[in-house]
C-alpha cells in the first residue's frame, strides 16, 4: 500500500491531529478513507473535488457575507475531505452535548422564572440584568412543555490533549443544520464508495426528531399542527438555509408580515383566509419578533406575538429571550450550576474562562494576558475576539484600561491551540494539508430529553496558522462523518423521485403578502405608465411655441395635479410657485415628491423585490433597468423625455411579461386586477377633469387625451380628421374594444375578479355590476345635441362614481385578502 | 396624618392619514398601588370600540391594558380617569448608611445570597435602552458623593446640581435623544433629566429606577385651574438597603411627597411608556395629549359647565 497522502502531510507537533497520531500514522477510524485516497488516481480526486464545487453552484448554495463586495449570494465553501469521528468517541460526546442542552434549558427556565440562580449567587446579576439579550417582557412566560430550547448548538474545539472543549453556545436560533444537510447530499453522491465503506451515520432521523418535537409540544387544540419557518428575509446571511430547511422540513417559509395575531392566536395570512399557526420555528432574532413589546422599530416581526406566547397559544422555537445564553461569560459558572440544577458534574468542559466582573478574575486576566483571548461578555457588543499575545506595550495598556472601565462587559478565555484536520491542497495534486478546525454540534428537544445530530458543521480556517474559524471570515466547511458501529440503514426526508401525487399546478396556499405585492406591482406599473405618458404630452406642449399647445397646458396641469403628479400649490405659502419647466422635471425624477414618476418606480421595485421568486429573469432585468432610471437626473426636457420613453418601454415590457410569461394562479390574478383598477381609476379621473372644463379648454384637450390614452393611432385610422368631442369620448370611455377605455377596464376587471374569487372559493363580487349598467345605459346621442355641456357634466359625474368604485374594490380586496380586517360599520361616535 | 385625593384625566387622541385596519396598543395608564398611594376608582374609555381588550401585569409589576382593532378607523381616542388617594411618603432618616455601602451591598461575589429586595434592586443597576453606564457620568456624580456622605445627602446634592446646570427645554430633545447628548447640551425635559440622573447613579453602582406619573401643577396666582393644563411627568427613585426606594425629582429639585402621583416604574421610559402601539396600514402623527390633575376640593369648580365632565366616576366606586 502506498503511503503518498501521509508521507507528504506536515504534522504540527504541539497540536492534536484528527487524521494521524503522534507517530504520523493514520488513526484507525480514518484508515479506510486514507486508503481510498491513496488508491484514487490523482485525476479522479481532482475531478471529484471539481464536482463538489460545481454542485454548490448548481444547487445555488449561498451564504451572504455582510460588507463583502460579492455580498448577497456568495457561494458556500465546501471542502471535499470529510471530518471523521470514531463511533467509540461519538457516544460519550453526544451524551455530553445532550446534557448541556438540558442544562441550558433549565437555566432559561430559571432566569425567565424564579431567578433562584441569581438569588443564590450562582450567576452574577450583571450577566442577566445587564444583558441586552435578557428580554424583560418575556419574564414569567412558560413555553409549552416547559421547553425553551428546541434547537440548540454548541461550538467545540479539540484541545492538544485530545479532549473536547466548548467555545460557545448557540441558543437563539442556531444556524448550520441546512448547510450540514446540503454538504451531506453533495458528499454522499460525490464519494459514494468511501461513504459506504466508512459506515457513516445518516442525518435524516435528527430532522424527523426536530419536526416531531415541535408537533408534539405545540398547543394544537386537536388540530393538525401547522409549523412555519420565520425568516428575516433574503438579506439575512443564511437565507439559503432558511429556504432549504423550509422545503426539507415542510414548514412554509414566512416573514413577519405574513403572520398576524388575533385573540392571542397566531395566523398565517393567505389569499384563502387566515390559517392558525401552532408552532414557529424562528430564524429571526428575538428582539425583532414583536414590535409591540420588543424593539419597536422592527418591521420584521409580528405585533402581538409575545402575547400569544404569554397565553400559551403558540410554540416558538426557540422561546423568545433564549438568546441570553450566547454570552461567553456564562461558561465559567456552568459547573456549579450543573451541580445545582442537575445534581451531576458537567460532562463537557468549557474552555477555561474568566469573567472580568469578578475582581480576582480581572486580576488573573491582567497577569496572564499573553495566554488569553479577550471576548465581549455580551454578543450585542459586536466586538471581534482579541488575542492577548498580539498586543504589547501601549496597545495592551489601552486595552486593559478599557476592560478596567467596564470589567463586567469582558470575558477572557484560554487561548486554545485548535486541533488540525486535513484539507486538500489547492495548489498541489493529491497533497493534503492540516488546518485548524472547529465543530458545531446540534441538539433537538424530544419528550425524552435531547437528541443530538450524528454529524455536524465542521469549519476549517482557510489559511495555515489561522486561529479564527468562521464562515463570516471566509472559512471553509466540511461534512462531518460520524461512524456507526455497524452497517447503516439509509433513509431521507427527501423523496428520491417525485410521483404523480407530488405534482404541483399552482400554489395552494399563496401568502397574502405575495398577492398584495403582485397587486401593487400591477398598480404601480400602470400608474407609472400613465404618468410617463401625461408628462411626455405636457413637455411636448410646454416646449412648443404654438398657441394651441399653450392653450392645452392648463388642463394638463390640472390633470397632473389631480393625479398627484404635480403638487397642488399652497395658496398660503410664502415661497413662489415653481415655474412649469422645473415642476415637470421634478415630477419625472424627484424621489422626494410622492407622486413623481421616480417615486412610483421606486415603489414598483419595492413591491417586485418581495415577489422576486415569481418573476422570470427577463422580467427582473426590466425592473432593474427601471430602477436605474431612478438615479438619472434630468437637466432639461430632452433628458427627461428620454427617461420617459425608456420608462414607458420597460413598463410596457412588464405588462407583456405579465400576459405571456407568468403562471396564471390567484397571485397573477391580483397583478392583473391591480393593473385594471389603476387604469380604470386614472382614466376616469383624467376624463372627468376635461369633461368638467369650459368648452374651449375641453376642445383643446382632446388631442392630449388621445395621446395619454394611447389611442391617437386608432382615432386617426378610424376618423381621419382632427379630434372631436363625441368620437374621442366614445373611444376613451365606451368602446370596450379599446384596451385604454373605461369600458374595457371595467369589463376586464369584472372578469378577473370573478375568475379570482372563484379560484379562492369566494362568492362572486357584485360591487361593479351597477356602475357597469349605468355606463352601458348612457345615451351617447346626447352629445350630438346642443345640450352637450349637460351631457359632459353627467358623464363626469358618472366617471366620478366609477373612480370611487375602483378604489372601493381596491380597499375591499385589501381587507378581504391581504390584511384580513373588517370595514368600519360606524366611525367612533364619542368625542 | 394628611391625606389628599386627586382626580386624574389623561386624554390621548390620534388622527390617521389613512384608515387603519389593524392596530395593537399597550396602555400603562392605571396608577400603581403602593403603601402611600391608593387607586379608589379607575376607568379607561376608548373610541372606537376595540375589537378586543385584555390586561396583564408586566415584569416590573405595572398593570397593562391591551387593546386591539381589526376594523378600519381614522382616529383613536383614549381617556383614562382615576381617583387616587395619597398619604405622605415615609421620609428616610438623614443618618442612613454611607452611599458606598449601598454600592457594595450590590457587588457580586460568588455564592452571595440575594434577598427579594436586593434582587429587585439589582434589576435597576445596569444599562438599559435610554440609560448608559459610563465613566463620564460617574465623574459627574463623583463631585456630589464625598467618601463619607450618606446616600440621601449625596443624591440630594446630585439632584440639585442637575437642576442648577440643566435647562428645561422641550425643543431640545425627542424621545429618542441619547442621554449622552443630553449630557452635552444640558437641555431637555423631565424624561431627559430623569434618564441623565439615573445614568449618573448607576454609573457609580447605585440602583436607580425610572418613575412615570403625574405632577400636580399650580395655576398662576389669581387664575383658575384649567382642564388640560398638566402633563405626564417623570422622576426617579434610588435604592437604599435600609430605607428602600427614595424618590427624587431633578426637574423640580424636590423629593416627592404629596404632589407626585405614580403610574408605574421600570428601568427607563421604554419600560413604562404610557402608550405604545403598532399600526398596520395608515400613517400616524404624534398624538394630542391632555392631562388634568385636580385636587378633590377643586373638582366641581374645574368640571362645572363642562359637557363631558367625568361625573359618573366617583371616589371609592370602581
Amino acid at each position: 500500500m502506498s503511503q503518498e497522502i501521509l508521507a507528504t502531510y506536515p504534522h504540527a507537533p504541539n497540536r492534536f491531529d484528527e487524521m494521524v497520531d503522534v507517530r504520523g500514522e493514520a488513526r484507525p477510524h480514518w484508515a479506510p478513507l486514507v486508503q481510498r485516497l491513496d488508491a484514487m488516481p490523482a485525476e479522479v480526486l481532482e475531478r471529484r473535488a471539481h464536482i463538489v464545487r460545481e454542485s454548490i453552484e448548481a444547487d445555488g448554495v449561498t451564504y451572504n457575507i455582510y460588507q463583502d463586495p460579492a455580498g448577497r449570494g456568495r457561494h458556500w465553501q465546501l471542502e471535499p475531505l470529510p471530518l471523521v469521528i470514531d463511533a467509540g468517541e461519538w457516544g460519550p460526546l453526544a451524551e455530553a452535548v445532550a446534557q448541556r442542552a438540558q442544562l441550558m434549558n433549565l437555566i432559561l427556565a430559571d432566569l425567565y422564572g424564579a431567578q433562584s440562580l441569581i438569588a443564590e449567587g450562582l450567576i452574577p446579576p450583571a450577566l442577566v440584568y445587564g444583558q441586552h439579550a435578557y428580554r424583560w417582557p418575556c419574564q414569567g412566560i412558560t413555553p409549552p412543555g416547559g421547553i425553551f430550547l428546541h434547537h440548540y448548538a454548541t461550538d467545540l474545539a479539540r484541545a492538544p490533549d485530545g479532549g473536547w472543549w466548548v467555545l460557545g453556545d448557540r441558543s437563539q436560533g442556531p444556524s448550520g443544520t441546512g448547510y450540514v444537510l446540503q454538504n451531506r447530499l453533495i458528499m454522499s453522491r460525490t464519494f459514494p464508495d468511501s461513504f459506504r465503506d466508512m459506515q457513516v451515520r445518516p442525518l435524516a432521523s435528527f430532522f424527523r426528531t426536530l419536526q416531531d418535537g415541535l408537533a408534539r409540544f405545540a398547543p394544537t387544540d386537536g388540530e393538525t399542527p401547522l409549523t412555519v419557518l420565520l425568516t428575516p428575509g433574503p438579506y439575512n446571511e443564511t437565507y439559503f438555509e432558511h429556504t432549504f430547511l423550509s422545503r426539507y422540513l415542510g414548514f412554509p417559509l414566512v416573514e413577519g408580515q405574513d403572520l398576524t395575531v388575533r385573540d392571542d392566536t397566531v395566523y398565517l395570512k393567505t389569499l384563502r383566509g387566515l390559517r392558525r399557526v401552532h408552532a414557529i420555528y424562528r430564524r429571526l432574532d428575538d428582539d425583532f419578533c414583536d414590535p409591540l413589546e420588543l424593539r419597536s422599530d422592527s418591521a420584521l416581526g409580528v405585533p402581538g406575538l409575545l402575547r400569544a406566547a404569554r397565553a400559551g397559544r403558540v410554540l416558538i422555537a426557540n422561546a423568545l429571550g433564549a438568546g441570553l445564553l450566547e454570552t461567553g461569560a456564562l461558561l465559567g459558572f456552568l459547573p456549579a450550576i450543573a451541580q445545582r440544577l442537575l445534581g451531576e458534574p458537567l460532562k463537557l468542559p468549557s474552555v477555561a474562562s474568566w469573567w472580568c466582573g469578578e475582581e480576582p478574575a480581572l486580576e488573573y486576566v491582567i497577569q496572564h494576558f499573553d495566554e488569553l483571548v479577550i471576548k465581549p461578555a455580551f454578543p450585542s457588543m459586536r466586538m471581534e475576539a482579541i488575542f492577548g499575545h498580539q498586543h504589547k506595550g501601549e496597545s495592551r495598556r489601552k486595552l486593559i484600561q478599557r476592560i478596567e472601565a467596564q470589567p463586567h462587559a469582558y470575558v477572557a478565555q484560554e487561548w486554545v491551540r485548535l486541533s488540525q484536520a486535513p484539507v486538500l491542497s489547492p495548489r498541489h495534486v493529491k497533497r493534503v494539508l492540516p488546518r485548524s478546525f472547529g465543530m458545531r454540534l446540534f441538539a433537538a428537544a424530544t419528550p425524552d430529553g435531547y437528541a443530538v445530530m450524528p454529524g455536524g458543521l465542521t469549519r476549517v480556517s482557510p489559511r495555515e496558522g489561522d486561529e479564527v474559524v468562521s464562515m463570516q471570515r471566509g472559512g471553509l466547511s466540511k461534512d462531518t462523518w460520524v461512524r456507526a458501529e455497524g452497517p447503516v440503514v439509509k433513509h431521507s426526508l427527501l423523496k428520491t423521485q417525485l410521483g404523480v401525487m407530488d405534482l404541483v399546478c399552482a400554489g395552494t396556499d399563496i401568502p397574502s403578502r405575495v398577492g398584495e405585492n403582485l397587486f401593487w406591482m400591477g398598480r404601480y406599473s400602470e400608474r407609472s405608465e400613465v404618468i410617463a405618458r401625461l408628462l411626455r404630452a405636457a413637455m411636448l406642449r410646454a416646449a412648443s411655441s404654438g398657441l394651441e399647445a399653450a392653450e392645452a397646458l392648463p388642463a394638463m396641469v390640472y390633470a397632473c395635479r389631480s393625479l398627484g403628479v404635480l403638487p397642488i400649490p399652497d395658496e398660503d405659502a410664502d415661497t413662489p410657485e415653481l415655474d412649469l419647466e422645473t415642476s415637470l422635471l421634478a415630477a419625472v425624477s424627484d424621489l422626494t415628491q410622492a407622486g413623481s414618476l421616480a417615486a412610483n418606480l421606486q415603489r414598483l421595485s419595492g413591491a417586485a423585490s418581495q415577489v422576486r421568486e415569481r418573476l422570470s429573469s427577463d422580467n427582473w432585468h426590466a425592473l432593474n433597468r427601471l430602477h436605474q432610471l431612478l438615479h438619472k437626473p434630468s437637466a432639461d426636457f430632452e433628458d427627461a423625455m428620454d427617461t420617459l420613453d425608456e420608462a414607458m418601454q420597460e413598463v410596457i415590457a412588464l405588462s407583456g411579461f405579465a400576459m405571456d410569461d407568468m403562471t396564471r394562479d390567484e397571485g397573477w390574478g391580483f397583478l392583473i386586477i391591480g393593473r385594471r383598477i389603476e387604469r380604470l381609476a386614472n382614466q376616469s379621473l383624467i376624463l372627468q377633469g376635461v369633461l368638467g372644463a369650459e368648452r374651449r379648454r375641453r376642445d383643446r384637450s382632446l388631442e392630449w387625451l388621445l395621446e395619454t390614452g394611447n389611442s391617437i393611432v386608432t382615432y386617426r385610422a378610424r376618423y381621419r380628421r382632427s379630434p372631436e368631442l363625441l368620437p374621442v369620448v366614445h373611444l376613451l370611455t365606451f368602446d370596450a374594444t379599446n384596451p385604454h377605455s373605461v369600458a374595457f377596464q371595467l369589463e376586464n376587471l369584472r372578469r378577473y375578479l370573478h375568475r379570482n374569487t372563484r379560484m379562492l372559493g369566494q362568492p362572486r363580487p357584485v360591487q361593479l355590476d351597477v356602475i357597469a349598467d349605468h355606463l352601458h345605459a348612457f345615451d351617447l346621442t346626447r352629445f350630438e345635441a346642443s345640450e352637450c355641456d349637460v351631457a359632459c357634466d353627467e358623464l363626469a359625474k358618472l366617471l366620478f362614481d366609477v373612480e370611487g368604485a375602483a378604489y372601493g374594490v381596491s380597499d375591499e380586496l385589501h381587507r378581504q385578502y391581504f390584511s384580513h380586517t373588517a370595514k368600519a360599520e360606524r366611525m367612533g361616535g364619542w368625542q | 396624618m394628611s391625606l389628599v385625593r386627586y382626580h386624574l384625566r389623561h386624554d390621548t387622541r390620534y388622527e390617521y392619514d389613512q384608515p387603519v385596519g389593524e392596530s395593537h396598543q399597550l396602555l400603562r395608564l392605571i396608577p400603581r398601588d403602593m403603601a402611600w398611594q391608593r387607586t379608589l376608582s379607575q376607568r379607561i374609555e376608548i373610541s372606537p370600540e376595540p375589537t378586543r381588550q385584555a390586561g396583564f401585569v408586566d415584569a416590573f409589576g405595572n398593570r397593562v391594558r391591551t387593546i386591539d382593532f381589526e376594523t378600519d378607523h381614522n382616529a383613536l381616542k383614549i381617556r383614562a380617569e382615576a381617583w387616587v388617594e395619597l398619604t405622605p411618603r415615609e421620609q428616610p432618616p438623614e443618618a442612613i448608611l454611607p452611599w458606598q455601602d449601598t454600592a457594595r451591598a450590590l457587588d457580586y461575589v460568588a455564592g452571595k445570597h440575594y434577598d427579594a429586595d436586593l434582587l429587585d434592586a439589582s434589576r435597576f443597576l445596569f444599562e438599559s435602552r435610554h440609560v448608559r453606564v459610563k465613566r463620564e457620568f460617574a465623574a459627574y456624580a463623583a463631585d456630589c458623593f464625598g467618601p463619607n456622605d450618606s446616600l440621601l445627602s449625596g443624591t440630594t446634592r446630585l439632584m440639585a446640581r442637575v437642576f442648577e446646570e440643566f435647562t428645561f427645554d422641550p425643543e431640545a430633545t425627542t424621545v429618542s435623544t441619547p442621554v449622552t447628548e443630553v449630557f452635552e447640551t444640558k437641555r431637555g425635559v423631565c424624561q431627559d433629566y430623569a434618564h441623565f440622573m439615573i445614568s449618573c447613579l448607576r454609573s457609580i453602582g447605585l440602583p436607580a429606577r425610572y418613575m412615570s406619573g403625574y405632577l400636580l401643577t399650580r395655576p398662576p396666582p389669581g387664575k383658575p385651574r384649567l382642564i388640560g393644563a398638566d402633563a405626564t411627568h417623570a422622576w426617579l427613585a434610588v435604592y437604599c438597603p435600609c430605607a428602600g426606594w427614595i424618590e427624587f425629582d431633578p426637574t423640580n429639585n424636590v423629593q416627592p411627597t404629596l404632589e407626585h402621583i405614580v403610574l408605574g416604574w421600570g428601568r427607563d421610559f421604554a419600560d413604562v411608556s404610557p402608550l405604545r402601539g403598532v399600526l398596520i396600514g395608515g400613517g400616524s402623527h404624534d398624538p394630542e395629549i391632555e392631562v388634568t390633575v385636580v385636587p378633590e376640593a377643586d373638582f366641581h369648580e374645574v368640571y362645572r359647565d363642562v359637557e363631558d365632565a367625568p361625573a359618573p366616576l366617583l371616589p371609592g366606586i370602581d
